[in-house]
């Protein structure tokens, strides 16, 4: 791997951020920690999101389905297996249900994919309360001694192999094929790409992360119960975020996510009557002025103050 | 473009900042709350939760507020919504600890929010006397969080008391014993089918028909149509809000002939009472209270009074109990929240409901768990520890 010298200083910039994050509950072990596992959780969903949708322009629906599927993992082995085991698992598993998704689903294209991905958090859901329902299965408890630091960190740990992954896709041949196949499937497809086995692989990504990050915060419930852990609002802001960043770059995601997190907060704490309500309006809001996200408002400053400095 | 919607969210924004920031003075108690205003629990919580606690905080400011250390404190609500997501109960709860500097927080609603909270509450101390959370893990969670209180009683206990009355009916002779049971695949309804089954079977039932039904199911009637043509004495319906009333309107259109007719969630609220009328008449459900007690009475009267709206015949009264309770023990021992949660360990409260105290559980061992709906009342039939139950009356069709 041939590195250039900007690719170093990108990196080790990257690693200092992470290294003050890493410092958050050291620093406040409350309120600001609480919405730091909030914005850790959304910039692992939102920036691997992108990370599919991005190039391909496939918007997935799905991340509540295998966020839910992670949460049951921990809520199931939680008693016999340790926690590092489920997450892995979790992992595995997410992965393996995005493939057979994906080999079912992606040769799909628009509105019929975003179909399927919202049906398919439904359709998990009701395959698990089938089994429970057959098996009189009890409500799930996780009660463990893991606390709000311990899951920031996992959390964390998982948001930097997530950006590292995303870095290495960008880097690779696999990365390249995505972004012909987003430009024009056809072409890709008779430069000898195999679109299907490439978008298949990259769609593993989003899901065994959702997964994992369910498997993470199941802890922070402690109670699991379907409607709780596959509630659909989830995919519906995982995609709001991510777009309101910009899913063209890997960053992207987490320029919308920590404004974003923190609005929801000030809206939530000052309209308890109104909640939804002024969420929406500030939906419609974002949409009217913000098109492109926070990356195309970046973008046009940069053009104005390059254009500027030429002249 | 209109900018005029924009700038009057802009300053409403502005005077909601300011108005919190203003009312936070040292002189009141303030007491948070967090429950579904929004989300699918929001029609549950806006009949049980959020009226008593307003009625609650409106009578005790009425009266001058509480006397903490020989000084009278009015209480300062803080309310949020939590849209039924257990990440933003949390959120809302760390909010109202570190944030709104809270003295105290009446517990969440519903089960899984409950259980959400619950680790806040025990870092931050706040004792948690948790009503609309319905267990059988009462004595492991207690045991993981020692703050944490249970009042409207235990999962197997409701089944168990439902098995009881239906014996009750048969050895009287009322009824043979065949049952029909039906449950809603979803958490609580899966719980409580779960605990009856082996119950029914151990009390000589035959249960002719056994199915359940997705939550949110719209048709109901195949439910209804398979157990009428297993003719059972009894039909017992483990259900939640919307299939309570969907399995009663099928049944009163497929005019089901059985003596005994039981759906769970939602049967003692008033509407239930009120959408059905005369065929609600002996239809049996989950919870119950006793009607006739002056203090419900009175109850009910100021709780129509304070938010327009009748109180439900379980959870709306074991509500306001619990707030009852927690305003006892604030005024019995201070704003020390410690010295609250030992007070509510070691003490027996006065409350609506009659006397309420806590085992070594954490549990409240007396509550209502059947109740049947008698001359427009909802009115408790079977109870662990309360007075005033009635006898049961048999189901004699839908008119």
């Amino acid at each position: 791997m041939n590195l250039t010298a900007t690719d170093i200083r990108n990196l080790i910039l990257a690693a200092g951020a992470l290294g003050v994050c890493a410092l958050l509950p050291l620093g406040d072990n409350g309120y600001w920690l609480g919405l730091g596992v909030t914005v850790a959780m959304f910039t692992v969903l939102a920036t691997s999101w992108a990370l599919f949708s991005g190039p391909t322009h496939y918007i997935s629906l799905a991340t509540a389905a295998f966020f839910g599927v992670g949460t049951y993992v921990t809520g199931l082995g939680i008693d016999s297996l340790p926690f590092w085991v489920l997450v892995g698992l979790a992992g595995i598993i997410g992965a393996v249900l995005a493939a057979l998704v994906g080999l079912a689903t992606l040769r799909l294209s628009g509105v019929y994919f975003v179909i399927f991905t919202l049906g398919l958090a439904e359709l998990v859901r009701q395959v698990i309360t089938w089994v429970q329902n057959n098996s009189g299965q009890k409500g799930l408890y996780v009660l463990t001694d893991l606390d709000e630091a311990g899951i920031y960190w996992w959390l964390l740990g998982l948001a930097t192999a997530v950006f590292l992954a995303g870095w290495l896709i960008g880097r690779s041949r696999l990365g390249f094929a995505l972004r012909i196949i987003g430009d024009d499937e056809t072409v890709a497809a008779h430069s000898g790409i195999n679109t299907a086995l490439a978008k298949v692989m990259l769609f593993m990504v989003p899901g065994a992360v959702a997964a994992m990050t369910g498997a993470i915060l199941a802890p922070r419930y402690v109670y699991i119960e379907p409607s709780l852990a596959f509630a659909p609002i989830l995919s519906f802001q995982v995609v709001i975020m991510a777009l309101l960043g910009g899913a063209s770059r890997l960053w992207g995601p987490l320029v919308g996510v920590i404004p974003f997190t923190i609005l929801l907060e000030v809206i939530s704490s000052n309209f308890p009557n109104q909640t939804t309500l002024v969420i929406g309006i500030a939906f419609l809001v974002i949409v009217y002025l913000l098109p492109k996200g926070f990356v195309g408002l970046l973008d046009k400053a940069m053009i104005r103050f390059n254009g500027r400095e030429g002249a | 473009m209109q900018l005029r919607p924009f700038l009057k969210l802009a300053s409403a924004l502005t005077i909601a900042s300011a108005l919190a920031a203003s009312a936070a003075s040292a002189e009141n108690i303030r007491i948070g709350a967090v429950a579904p205003k929004t989300g699918p629990l929001a029609g549950g919580a806006t009949v049980t939760q959020w009226p008593s606690i307003q009625l609650w905080v409106n009578q005790v400011n009425e009266a001058g507020g509480l006397t903490v250390d020989g000084e009278k404190m009015m209480i300062e609500l803080i309310e949020y919504d939590d849209q039924t997501n257990p990440g933003e109960t949390i959120k809302a709860v760390q909010r109202l600890a570190t944030q709104d500097d809270a003295h105290f927080i009446i517990a969440p609603y519903g089960t899984g929010l409950n259980l959400a909270a619950a680790p806040l509450f025990d870092r931050y101390g706040y004792p948690q006397i948790a009503v609309s959370a319905i267990t059988d893990q009462q004595a492991d969670l207690a045991a993981k969080f020692p703050n944490m209180f249970f009042t409207l009683g235990t999962t197997t206990a409701l089944a168990a008391d439902v098995v009881k009355v239906l014996s009750d009916m048969r050895d009287a002779g009322q009824m043979g014993d065949k049952v029909a049971m039906v449950n809603v695949a979803d958490a609580f309804g899966i719980e409580l089918a779960t605990a009856a089954k082996p119950l029914f079977e151990e009390a000589g039932f035959e249960i002719v028909y056994e199915t359940s039904y997705p939550l949110g199911t719209q048709d109901l009637s195949p439910v209804i149509k398979g157990a009428a043509a297993a003719e059972p004495d009894a039909f017992v319906a483990w259900s939640y809000p919307p299939d309570t009333f969907g399995l009663t309107e099928q049944a009163m259109i497929e005019d089901l002939d059985v003596k005994a007719f039981y759906t769970a969630v939602a049967t003692p609220f008033p509407g239930y009472g009120g959408r059905f009328g005369a065929a609600a008449e002996g239809v049996l459900g989950a919870g119950g209270v006793n009607p006739d007690s002056p203090a419900f009475q009175e109850y009910a009267a100021a709780h129509e009074a304070v938010t327009g709206n009748k109180p439900d015949y379980w959870a709306s009264a074991t509500t306001y109990a619990s707030l009852e309770i927690l305003g006892q023990a604030i005024e019995a021992v201070g704003l020390d929240r410690e010295a609250v949660s030992a007070h509510l360990k070691e003490s027996t409260y006065e409350t609506i409901l009659g006397p309420i105290s806590f085992d070594e559980n954490n549990s409240n061992p007396d509550f209502w768990t059947v109740g049947q709906w008698q001359g427009g009342v909802f009115k408790g039939v079977a109870s662990r520890g309360r007075d005033g139950t009635v006898p049961v009356i048999i189901k004699e069709g839908w008119e």
